[in-house]
């Protein structure tokens, strides 16, 4: 187990040098001249000289990327270009309320998602069935964005079930007032091609012979379907889970910017259009990484979930 | 051969695919939505409908047709004054050239355009036709997604040709860089690149195409490793063909049936993130019109109560989406059985 630990995280090193090769040479050669941004509209080629020398912009390539990933590795980066924050600060400050909203929502698309898919794999060809298929094929159609601003519309101003928008410092008052809008409209459009992937999932396991048998030997349906097809879906269903985790901290963009969550999504589309590079560059390292970190945490958890799993 | 007649020849991959295609009557149905938008789109790049998207032909927010013309404001509260006007013509500095201007000013012919009351679908704030520009939309969106799905297609097949094919260094190394693009969470990465290269149509095509051919490449991928082997290449390697010509000529014909269905499914894809990206401000620009810049301006207008743009800009979406994806899964179920369940 650890030395299969080891190596798969020894395998990452290449795969990680790739991200920051690619971050570096998008940000170096495509990217407009920092400086100039910095500058602003109004500056000296005085001015320019300077930031470029105080940004190392003058060194040659080779010595800004070791700067670069000096920068990576001491987990310093410095201070945001926009606000002059430190870019570690921005992100330990912005991370928790992107978790405040991500995580329910990640968290009720499986609950809900999985019993409705067990539900239509096991009437599957009934009308229950293709009708469902339709209403989700109709409901992936329509544009997330239509979602929320027909939902902030209507809870929010029609309605007044919700407030519109708005954050505070209290993680029970965010969850409790802020929240549960952005968490149902992200839900209802997260809940469809879940359950159409899932719904295939328990298809698969449901024409396997271990259910014939369960089912001959006098099983009741309801020990068969959660006991035996739902332990072996549980392989796929957890890959999807994992996949859809590292999105958890970056956010969803789209709900930050429209319910003006101070995550870090919002943040990272901030600097993006302030040409902010410090913040979009370590998003990007960081997030990389996490990702697969979270990937071999999928395939450790393989393992509990099936005995049978062996990794090598 | 003297008996080539004799021998039956064997149906061809598509001529089957087409049979069982014809046979799905959902599949057949989403095909003419599908073909009668290409037709739009056709009529409108070419200038015949909805190239004056841009005219202010209404008063502004002008209702759908089947409403009726909206209820006037409310008359202004402050009162006019009321009497003759005060003369202040002697103490006016500006009096003598009252004359002037007023002549002059009759010499310039302004043209009073009347405006409608209601469109079909109604106006926009600026008074422009709804419908006018959900055609013109449909253009630039679609022209977006199949763009960015062809160039994302044509990345993915060359590079994944390449790694199944020859495998060894040349696919370790682009397995290296698929590790590499997959790594970084996709939307990040399309930041990343919005953030240096711009804004603009022709940069939206870009980012997304290549952020987005990762999963055909695998795909392609999987296929040449296993075409590689088979009889028929290693016949053509006898006869002398090249590495090239086996791989564009032989296999590639072989696989296309999974590239098609991939690329349709990328082209749905990229016409929804082609929609958060124009209102998020990284997509297609205001000086241009697509479903993403309508509903990025429907959201002000829902607050006022003008919710036609919205609705049209959604029904035009959610039918083209919905026609092509079930096209998709028809084409799938046709082309390759086995696919099925692959999103």
């Amino acid at each position: 187990m650890l030395a299969y630990v080891i190596r798969r995280l020894w395998q990452m090193v290449p795969t990680l040098l790739g991200v920051v090769l690619l971050v570096f040479l998008l940000f170096h050669y495509f990217g407009s001249d920092p400086s100039v941004i910095m500058a602003g509209q109004n500056a000296t080629p005085e001015q320019i000289a300077a930031i470029r020398q105080q940004l190392g912009l003058d060194q040659p390539a080779y010595v800004q990327f070791w700067i670069f990933l000096k920068q990576i590795a001491t987990f310093d980066w410095g201070r945001s270009w926009a606000t002059n924050e430190a870019v570690s600060s921005l992100f330990r400050t912005r991370m928790p309320a992107t978790m405040t909203v991500m995580l329910p929502i990640l968290i009720m698309d499986t609950l809900i998602a999985v019993p409705i898919a067990l539900g239509v794999a096991y009437v599957r060809g009934s009308l229950t069935d293709r009708t469902l298929m339709v209403v989700t094929t109709v409901a992936l159609s329509i544009s997330f964005l239509v979602y929320v601003i027909v939902g902030q519309y209507v809870f929010g101003f029609q309605l007044g079930w919700f407030p519109v928008q708005g954050w505070s410092d209290s993680v029970a008052t965010n969850l409790s007032t802020y929240v549960p809008l952005p968490v149902l409209l992200a839900v209802m459009v997260g809940v469809s091609p879940q359950t159409r992937l899932y719904r295939s999932f328990f298809l698969d396991e449901l024409g396997q012979d271990y259910v014939r048998t369960a089912r001959a030997k006098g099983m009741r349906e309801g020990a068969v379907l959660f006991k035996h097809v739902l332990r072996n879906a549980m392989i796929p269903i957890l890959t999807n889970v994992g996949l859809a985790l590292p999105g958890i901290f970056v956010g969803s963009f789209l709900i930050e910017v429209f319910f003006s969550i101070p995550g870090l999504g919002r943040e990272v589309l901030l600097a993006v259009n302030r040409s902010d590079y410090p913040v979009i560059q370590a998003a990007t390292v960081y997030l990389a990484m996490l990702t697969m970190l979270i990937n071999l945490a999928t395939d450790l958890l393989y393992t509990v979930v099936d005995p049978r799993v062996v990794l090598k | 051969m003297n008996n080539a007649s004799a021998v039956q020849r064997s149906e061809g991959v598509w001529r089957i695919a087409w049979r069982r295609f014809r046979g799905d009557r959902v599949g057949m149905i989403s095909l003419v939505v599908v073909c009668g938008f290409l037709l739009l789109i056709a009529a409108a790049a070419s200038g015949i409908v909805a190239k004056d998207w841009q005219r202010e032909r209404a008063v502004p927010n002008a209702p759908p047709g089947f409403m009726g013309p909206a209820a006037a404001e409310a008359a202004s509260v402050i009162e006019g004054p009321k009497g003759p006007p005060v003369d202040l013509s002697d103490i006016d500095p500006l009096a003598p050239r009252y004359k002037e201007w007023a002549e002059r000013a009759a010499k310039l012919h302004t043209t009073e355009e009347a405006k409608a009351l209601t469109l079909p679908l109604g106006a926009d704030h600026f008074g422009r036709d709804v419908l006018a520009k959900a055609i013109k939309g449909t253009q630039v969106s679609v022209f977006v997604g199949v763009l960015a799905a062809l160039l994302a297609t044509v990345i993915g097949t060359l590079l994944g040709a390449l790694a199944g094919f020859f495998g060894k260094r040349v696919g370790d190394f682009l397995e290296w860089l698929y590790n590499v693009f997959t790594a970084v969470p996709d939307i990040l990465l399309i930041f990343a690149f919005a953030a240096v290269m711009g804004r603009g149509v022709s940069t939206v095509v870009l980012i997304l195409a290549l952020t987005g051919w990762t999963g055909l490449y695998r795909q392609v991928r999987a296929e040449f490793i296993k075409h590689s082997s088979r009889e028929y290449v290693r016949a053509a390697e006898a006869i002398g063909a090249s590495s090239g010509s086996r791989m564009f000529r032989h296999i590639l014909p072989n696989v296309s049936h999974v590239i098609l269905v991939r690329m349709s499914l990328l082209v749905v894809g990229f016409i929804k993130s082609e929609v958060i990206l124009s209102y998020l401000g990284l997509g297609v620009p205001v000086d241009q019109v697509s479903w993403g810049t309508m509903l990025a301006e429907a959201q002000s207008e829902l607050i006022l109560g003008h919710w036609w743009q919205l609705a049209t800009a959604t029904v035009f979406m959610a039918t083209f989406v919905t026609a092509f994806s079930l096209m998709a899964d028809a084409w799938r179920d046709a082309l390759d059985p086995k696919l099925r369940g692959a999103e």
